[in-house]
């Protein structure tokens, strides 16, 4: 069975179907891409996965276990994890505390611990905050570890995301556009680091992404939505020739 | 201009090698220096008694003994605390490093012991400072865990005075029954002499009885934010105002008097420690930051497998319990409460003392609640003026610091208790 699966997931909003008899699999180690116009319904899938909405029909497995219905941080903790396409950082903390935030499923000191301040929780914030750090140089932002997120660079705000998602220890990666508003250098380094981060980990990764060189130089098989269905699916070569991909993209040519 | 600069940077150096634990020493030896002359200096000076508030009120009602007062002040104050704060800061260095090597709660402790004798001292003078002290050092409480709920959190709760009435009614209730010969609650149950070692027991009943109530509140804040979630709070407050005040048994809105006088200046300053301890701890633990993560986004909060709803509800039952504590002590300090002292005047005060003080911050709710709490007081013989000068100066605070005084820092012990070194000259 697949890392993540999804079998025939349909939503609607209201009047609107936003998601229909939606299919999915990935394997550990694969990275799959979903492309598709504005507003075909890509995010929405996302948090239909990550337990925000809850689908119509259709059910999801994490792990080979039923999540359909779970609760965001119940799916997060069973090993999920997520970026934001608009970023979602928490202002008022620094970039080292969103890091040891994301730890929170494996905190085991309790309210009691929080509160009186034992030698537990000590050890264990301890533990939590050279983990955070560890990643915080993965993703190569720790020199930035006791900053205010909202002073850093977009750049750097984009992997302080991606090390936060790491923290919760996901065996799947969801990346809602990662290297959205990026300049040319900030873009390579982010495709760098995802790289690195799948290959030191074997990560699942999903992601979503408008840049096509991205898609077609990171993943393995390709989907392609369209008003909420897929219209393609296939390897990189395969979705770059199908003509259904090249009419939602480009429209119909003229005068056939 | 120059000139002011001048001066200010040589009162910087001079004091900038006093550590805390030297300030404190001199105020020690200020309030010591009051015990033993000040009736005399104050009759020297023409004042009729030793001027309670550092003279703020003799300045405002007689403004012909303005010299007396202020040379009051200098004498006993200003002085002993610039020359004694000055002579031990060497030793009191010597000594704070030496704690600091040790663990973190030596030097605290020490530190709070000599603020504990200031205060001591300080209102041993007269039954109002006593008062003035105790209540402060409740605003102190009521405003920290306030700040939990809506700096920390984020969410605007009015109801804030409902759960201290809460705590005020259930500990007084409890303390009636148990140790005292009532009119309503008949004999004593267990021996009045028990009554002071579990007075602790009274608190913790009427701040479960606010933490409880408090779900009333915390389980709407599941699904509204923000505006509706205030009004949902304000609600609460007017029920647990209106449901007191047709209680017969509690006294309806004639209140309820008679609680023992168990809450002395000692208790309620250790209950006091004991709380700004405890959420300190509490906002510095990765669970307790997960308020600001469910303030800031929640959302991002909920991906990232922090339980939103488990730490609302935390929040709001934490904040409420202290709320309900420092209630019950507010009872048995006043001996006397009524309904009407917990309605909108009360959470308009509270609300001033954290955003005034600063959101996010225990330090700033400790500012917050202090000097409000003593500007009210001083500023009382401007009567009917004082309502404009405090509002005035609370929309001041909004304008050039919207946050508050100090906000979004943390309070850190540390770097209080340490040692001063003089300041390396800049190159």
């Amino acid at each position: 069975m697949p890392l993540l699966q999804v079998k025939k997931m349909s939503h609607r909003f209201g009047g609107l179907e936003a998601v229909k008899n939606y299919d999915l699999g990935i394997e550990s180690g694969q990275i799959v891409g979903l492309i598709g116009p504005n507003g075909a319904g890509k995010t929405t899938i996302f948090n239909l996965i990550a337990g925000v909405y809850r689908p119509d029909e259709g059910r999801i497995f994490l792990n080979g276990s039923d999540v359909t219905g779970l609760k965001p941080h119940m799916i997060a903790s069973k090993g999920l994890g997520r970026t934001f396409q608009n970023l979602c950082l928490w202002r008022h903390m620094s970039v080292l505390e969103h890091v040891k935030m994301a730890h929170y499923s494996r905190i085991s000191y309790g309210l009691m611990g929080a509160f009186f301040g034992t030698i537990k929780r000590q050890k264990e914030e301890k533990q939590i905050e050279e983990r955070a750090y560890s990643l915080l140089k993965v993703v190569g932002i720790s020199h930035f570890a006791d900053q205010g997120v909202r002073n850093l660079p977009y750049g750097a705000q984009r992997r302080v995301e991606l090390a936060r998602a790491l923290a919760t220890e996901p065996s799947v990666l969801l990346l809602d556009e990662p290297t959205a508003g990026m300049n040319p250098e900030e873009l390579e380094e982010m495709m760098a680091i995802i790289q690195r981060v799948h290959k030191e980990w074997n990560l699942a990764i999903f992601l979503i992404e408008h840049r096509l060189r991205i898609v077609m130089e990171l993943c393995d098989k390709i989907q392609t939505l369209v008003f909420g269905e897929v219209i393609a699916e296939g390897s990189p070569l395969e979705i770059q020739s199908n003509p259904e991909v090249i009419r939602a993209y480009l429209g119909d040519e003229v005068g056939e | 201009m120059g000139k002011t600069k001048g001066i200010r940077k040589v009162m910087g150096d001079f004091f900038s090698s006093v550590p805390l634990l030297a300030w404190l020493s001199g105020a020690l030896a200020a309030v010591v220096l009051e015990h033993l002359i000040g009736d005399d200096l104050s009759e020297f000076l023409g004042l009729d008694k030793i001027p309670v508030l550092f003279g703020c009120t003799v300045i405002l009602k007689e403004p012909m003994r303005i010299p007396g007062v202020i040379g009051y002040v200098f004498l006993i104050y200003a002085l002993p605390m610039v020359i004694i704060g000055k002579l031990t800061a060497p030793p009191a260095n010597r000594v704070a490093s030496v704690l600091l090597k040790l663990p973190l709660m030596f030097s605290t402790i020490l530190h709070l012991a000599l603020l504990f004798a200031v205060l001591y001292f300080w209102s041993d003078i007269s039954a109002y400072r006593a008062l003035m002290a105790k209540l402060t050092l409740i605003a102190i409480m009521v405003t920290l865990s306030l700040n939990v709920i809506n700096g920390y959190m984020g969410e605007f709760s009015c109801s804030h005075p409902g759960f201290m009435a809460l705590g005020a009614y259930g500990a007084s209730v409890f303390t009636l029954v148990f140790f005292v010969k009532d009119r309503v609650f008949g004999p004593p149950l267990l021996p009045p002499e028990l009554g002071p070692y579990l007075f602790p027991v009274a608190l913790i009943v009427g701040g479960l009885l606010a933490a409880v109530c408090a779900l009333v509140v915390a389980i709407p804040s599941f699904r509204t934010r923000g505006d509706y979630l205030a009004i949902i709070s304000l609600a609460f407050l007017f029920i647990v105002k209106s449901a007191l005040e047709n209680l017969e048994i509690v006294g309806g809105s004639r209140g309820l008097g008679s609680q023992p006088g168990y809450a002395n200046l000692t208790t309620v300053f250790i209950w006091t420690v004991l709380c700004v301890w405890v959420i300190n701890n509490f906002v510095r633990s990765t669970l307790g930051k997960a308020l600001n993560a469910v303030r800031d986004d929640e959302a991002a909060a909920e991906a990232m497998t922090v339980n939103t709803r488990q730490t609302k509800m935390v929040a709001f039952l934490f904040g409420a319990f202290w709320a309900g504590v420092a209630g019950g002590l507010f009872a048995h300090v006043l001996r006397y409460v009524n309904p009407s002292t917990f309605g909108i005047q009360k959470l308009a005060e509270v609300l001033a003392m954290v955003y005034f003080g600063g959101l996010n911050s225990v330090f700033g709710s400790i500012l917050g609640a202090v000097s409000l709490n003593l500007l009210g007081e001083a500023l009382r013989p401007l009567e009917i003026f004082k309502w404009i000068i405090i509002p005035l100066l609370l929309i001041l605070v909004m304008i050039y610091r919207p946050t508050g005084l100090i906000a979004f820092k943390d309070f850190n012990v540390r770097a209080l208790v340490s040692p001063r070194r003089k300041k390396e000259k800049q190159i």
